[in-house]
């Protein structure tokens, strides 16, 4: 009997391990993510422990501005079903509902970054300002800086939706930026819980 | 293994919306009472773990598909066994296999390890030894007339079954163990799952060592 059978051309990629590569990439990023944003949160838990004895949340002089970000989450959330709306549209063939639903998608996140820089010129304190206003900035410029990592990877996909690229078989290129971008509005929905409503 | 909830955009997508809801429900509650707002938040987190648990012990082991590199006229045969390696059941149910057809062995045996070492990343001793005993097999073999090579795997004999199947399009498969009672595999159901998880004939060869034939 032989002992090597036939081959032609490049040798087969070998991807021993216990985990398929992509799988344990993203496993690898949400447990990175989840450690980064853990950290600040528990920073953040740790200013309200440590101050038992107050009434209302947060501590006098603070004040947030908690009906603006409500309006920030709600553009956030809506900018999901934009995405979804996107994806879906794609994978039907619906080149338009892809380009709008890109689009809309990059415009809400856009806006809910503007927002949020507005906010911070006007909530009346700085990160300077104690341990509440440093976790509130580190906290919402963390997901701020996550946003902008969102938008750029959208406007990337935008671009190319608008150049033809992507068909309902072939869509790698919308898929991430979208599970990114999902990824990044679930963070909000828990800093904004958090720190803004409980 | 558990479930990952951003494998895809539709399921990214619908952690959007479970996430929006359990924060609701414990926001919602939270306007009543603080100590609502901590039953709320427990209850849910226990449902949703819950759920999680159930899904993840309900899901079927993935099937894995395994591309043939026969030919006609030709069989490709994986072998994974560890102690029982050389063991005369197994060569003669390799001989015949290999009759008429010509034939392809590859010999994967497994470095088994304890679970201490392998936590701590200290495999060059089960490597050795797995290392030795595929030597003295693949002497036996050629000994019977039966051409192969063979392989160290990992310690995990279905994981080393899977690594094989990557670079060696087998058309079947045989797994070799000690009898029933003195067999960890057996135990551990290797032979089951194996047949779960990999779309190619299995066979089970029982090797005693204790056999004088053996």
């Amino acid at each position: 009997m032989s002992a090597h059978a036939e081959h032609h051309g490049p040798p087969i990629a070998n991807q021993s391990s216990r985990i398929n590569a992509s799988v344990l990439g993203m496993f690898l990023f949400i447990a990175s993510e989840g450690m980064l944003f853990g950290a600040f949160f528990t920073a953040y838990f740790f200013v309200r422990v440590v101050n038992p004895e107050a009434q209302s949340w947060p501590l006098e002089p603070f004040h947030l501005p908690v009906f603006v970000a409500g309006v920030n989450t709600a553009i956030l959330v809506t900018s999901s079903f934009t995405m979804h709306w996107a994806l879906q549209s794609v994978k039907r063939g619906n080149r338009a509902g892809l380009q709008a639903g890109l689009v809309l998608t990059l415009l809400m996140g856009m806006a809910f970054l503007v927002t949020q820089m507005l906010e911070y010129a006007r909530i009346g304190f700085n990160p300077s300002d104690g341990a509440f206003g440093t976790i509130f900035f580190g906290l919402t410029g963390l997901h701020g800086a996550h946003v902008f990592v969102g938008l750029t990877l959208l406007a990337v996909a935008t671009v190319r939706a608008f150049r033809g690229h992507y068909t309902p078989e072939h869509h790698h290129g919308v898929e991430i930026p979208g599970i990114y971008w999902h990824f990044v509005d679930v963070m909000w929905i828990v800093v904004y819980a958090t720190i803004y409503l409980l | 293994m558990a479930r990952n909830p951003l494998r895809s955009e539709a399921e990214a997508f619908r952690f959007v919306l479970l996430t929006v809801a359990y924060f609701a429900l414990i926001v919602a509650a939270s306007t009543v009472s603080t100590w609502l707002a901590v039953a709320v938040f427990l209850a849910l987190t226990a449902l949703v773990l819950w759920r999680w648990a159930r899904r993840t012990s309900r899901e079927p082991p993935e099937r894995a598909s395994v591309r043939r590199g026969g030919t006609a006229g030709e069989r490709r045969i994986l072998v994974v066994a560890n102690e029982t390696v050389g063991g005369a059941e197994l060569l003669e149910v390799l001989r015949r296999k290999a009759e008429g057809v010509q034939g392809h062995v590859l010999v994967v045996t497994p470095a088994l390890n304890s679970p201490l070492r392998h936590w701590a990343s200290d495999e060059d001793g089960a490597r050795a030894a797995a290392q030795g005993r595929l030597d003295a097999s693949l002497a036996r073999l050629a000994q019977q007339g039966i051409d192969a090579h063979g392989e160290v795997g990992d310690g995990d004999p279905l994981q080393a079954i899977e690594d094989a199947l990557r670079t060696f399009g087998a058309d079947e498969i045989v797994i070799s163990t000690h009898p029933e009672g003195r067999s960890h595999w057996l135990e551990r159901n290797v032979v089951s799952d194996a047949k779960a998880r990999f779309d190619v004939p299995i066979t089970h060869v029982i090797v005693d060592l204790d056999s004088p034939s053996t």
